[in-house]
């Protein structure tokens, strides 16, 4: 059935997400092509490329393992920035808080955030705050935006990927998605699942200073998780991903906790985590270089780039077999970011 | 998690397919093997089993998936009390895109209806005591896997005297469709690889006059990948000697009498009868309906609603998916009109269907 109305689906990144912006959004409001369409945009500008990206959060709760609200919404900017090849520079903040929210949480969000600022090393220069009447929100949506600095010779985009290509990821996958599902729902696991998230612009710029011009694809794969963002980067540059799946990081704890509930962690949300592809010769440098890094220390190269059939994804399974990887159809975890 | 890796060694499942290659060299009949379990559709299509057994072998998928088998009048009953005044439909999370006769609950829930996903039928018990002004509805669908702790649900909500807790009961049983399946003449089952978590519950033993009267093999299976193989390698060891009896390869889990508690607690709540699964029409005691002591619990007397005619949907060939008949591949709608975001049928919706498995994870 065709939609009349807005369904939680098409907030989940996967199919009806592009689907609400490839045929309302872009079209109405910038006409930009599907195959230019990154985690960030990039300007012009007096002769320097200005990286521009926003991004909304709305995870409930707001406190889970390992972070809240406040550090998410800074690390998924500057991870939005950084995928484009861009150093950070500064990032407004827009608060709307629902009537009645405790000030002493608010507080403790700040505090996150700006914790989270400073170990990004960038600077929250602006912001806006709302109230909205009980029950008109729930307790606390934030908005921030930012803007970076795209070095001369940097050529991030998600339609560089090229047969021979390797895939990297820099640790296991899965995490934020089942932290948040886990303490939202109550699930009583046997050890606590923490969130990944964090800030990425930092092994970004080592990756660049070291690479160049063959790290050649970026993107976080947050909502839709993994498999989502792979099929993304497919179809914009053309090209077939093949993924080993034996290969892919996945901890005990979201293994087990997916498999209790029927979900696949290749398409659950990742806050600190990154897909890199690059040029063959580069891949194992790539690799030592995220495992050199705090945030990479489970890196992993787990697929390559083939002619193969443009926009298409496979993963050979554990035990030998084939299957397709599809993008994520529906919401498989609501609110989750 | 502990049982998992070890159930997918790459080196293990070489050597069970070379003995499923040994066991079926020289035939030239293609064996037929249906499982009935919407963990089993989904286990060999992501893992990609199919792609790894030799030709003569085909595995099908019958009408396990609990969502599949619901029919679209229940859908349709849903959404009649999910548009009553103060009422909330508790449901396990795949119900909300069922397609009903002219919506789905989605988007009932996009229009305002109180819609809630849970992971357990306590959570909606707890809903109801947190609630009291609210009518709080679970749609207790399932086979003897959930049917157990929908009846426990329905047991705290009565030590705790709820008022406002009900159940729209559409439990089904096995194994009587795997019965009706081997009645159809156009239908060609050489083997059934039988689920894994029911059985823990009925018991090994349930299968056995269905094996004496239609000698055909049963294997009850595991959800791993080496489970799988080795089911299926079972099968094709019984079907080669010309031999038809119950086996259990899931042995870590399942007994010949099955658990004894969990019916108990199944038979104190409920009694046996006649029900309607889509695509295979009625069923003679194959389905679950509270007992009259616990009639008070129940949505579909306590709550009554006006529901609409019931459509089907155009061209949806859920029904002889659901009994084998056809692949997805087969119908017509099938990643054309028909897609996990935009489904016309069931088998698209749950994650067990098996249009869906095949959607998201059999190469086109």
């Amino acid at each position: 059935m065709k939609s009349d109305l807005i369904l939680l689906g098409h907030g989940s990144g996967g199919t009806l997400s592009h689907r609400l912006l490839d045929e309302l959004i872009v079209p109405l409001l910038s006409g930009v092509t599907p195959d230019e369409q990154n985690d960030a945009a990039i300007l012009d500008v007096a002769g320097q490329r200005l990286a521009f990206t926003t991004d909304s959060y709305v995870v409930d709760p707001l406190f889970f393992p390992g972070g809240n609200i406040g550090d998410l919404a800074v690390h998924g900017t500057v991870n939005d920035l950084a995928m484009a090849g861009a150093r950070p520079l500064a990032l407004s903040v827009g608060l709307i808080i629902e009537e009645g929210l405790a000030t002493s949480e608010l507080e403790q969000v700040l505090q996150s955030m700006r914790r989270a600022a400073d170990r990004a090393g960038v600077a929250i220069v602006t912001g806006d705050t709302k109230v909205v009447p009980r029950g008109k929100g729930d307790r606390l949506f934030i908005n921030t935006a930012g803007i970076g600095l795209v070095a001369a010779g940097v050529d991030i985009a998600g339609n560089r990927a090229r047969p021979g290509d390797k895939v990297l990821i820099n640790g296991t996958i899965g995490d934020h998605g089942m932290a948040v599902l886990a303490c939202r729902e109550g699930l009583e696991l046997q050890s606590a699942i923490e969130t990944d998230s964090a800030p990425l612009n930092g092994l970004v710029a080592d990756l660049i200073a070291a690479l160049g011009t063959g790290l050649h694809s970026l993107r976080d794969p947050t909502r839709g998780g993994v498999a989502t963002t792979l099929k993304e980067i497919a179809r914009q540059s053309a090209v077939q991903i093949d993924l080993n799946e034996a290969a892919l990081p996945v901890s005990p704890a979201v293994a087990g906790a997916c498999a209790i509930l029927g979900l696949d962690p290749l398409y659950v949300a990742n806050e600190g985590k990154l897909l890199a592809v690059v040029a063959p010769a580069i891949a194992d440098q790539a690799l030592a270089i995220m495992r050199n890094h705090p945030f990479g220390r489970q890196a992993a190269i787990i697929g390559e780039v083939t002619a193969g059939e443009a926009g298409r994804v496979r993963l050979q399974t554990a035990i030998g077999g084939l299957r397709a990887v599809e993008m994520l159809a529906g919401d498989q975890l609501p609110r989750i970011c | 998690m502990k049982y998992q890796t070890e159930f997918r060694d790459p080196q293990l499942a070489q050597l069970q397919l070379a003995a499923i290659r040994k066991a079926v060299a020289g035939q030239t009949r293609r064996l037929t093997l249906m499982e009935v379990c919407g963990t089993h559709t989904m286990a060999i299509s992501q893992h990609g089993l199919r792609s790894l057994l030799p030709e003569t072998i085909r595995l099908i998928s019958g009408p396990g998936c609990p969502v599949c088998v619901t029919p679209v009048g229940y859908i349709d009953h849903a959404i009649a009390l999910a548009r009553r005044p103060r009422t909330l439909v508790a449901t396990f999370g795949d119900m909300l895109r069922v397609p009903g006769s002219s919506t789905n609950l989605l988007h009932e829930q996009a229009r305002g209806a109180q819609v809630r996903i849970v992971y357990s039928p306590l959570d909606a018990v707890r809903l109801a005591e947190q609630q009291p002004q609210t009518d709080v509805v679970f749609l207790g669908v399932g086979f003897e896997t959930t049917a157990p702790t929908v009846a426990g649900a329905i047991l705290d909500a009565a030590a705790k005297s709820l008022a406002n807790f009900f159940v729209l009961g559409a439990h089904k049983t096995m194994p009587a469709p795997m019965a009706a399946l081997l009645d159809d003449p156009e239908l060609e089952v050489d083997g059934y690889l039988c689920p894994a978590h029911v059985s823990a519950i009925i018991g090994a033993d349930a299968y056995r006059p269905l094996v004496e009267r239609y000698r055909t093999p049963c294997v009850i299976t595991g959800f791993e990948p080496l489970d799988v193989l080795q089911g299926v390698l079972m099968l094709a060891r019984q079907l080669v000697a010309g031999e038809a009896k119950v086996e259990i390869q899931y042995r870590r889990v399942v007994k010949p009498g099955g658990n004894g508690k969990a019916r108990d607690i199944l038979q104190r709540v409920f009694e046996p009868c006649n029900a309607r699964w889509r695509g295979i029409g009625d069923i003679p005691a194959s389905g679950l309906q509270l007992r009259a002591a616990y009639a008070r619990f129940d949505a579909t007397v306590q709550l009554p609603v006006a529901i609409e005619p019931t459509r089907e949907p155009a061209g949806c060939l859920c029904g002889e998916i659901l009994k084998g008949k056809i692949r997805p591949g087969d119908c017509p709608l099938f990643r054309t009109v028909c897609s996990p975001e935009n489904p016309v049928g069931a088998c698209m919706v749950s994650s067990e269907g098996t249009c869906a498995a095949t959607y998201k994870y059999d190469a086109a």
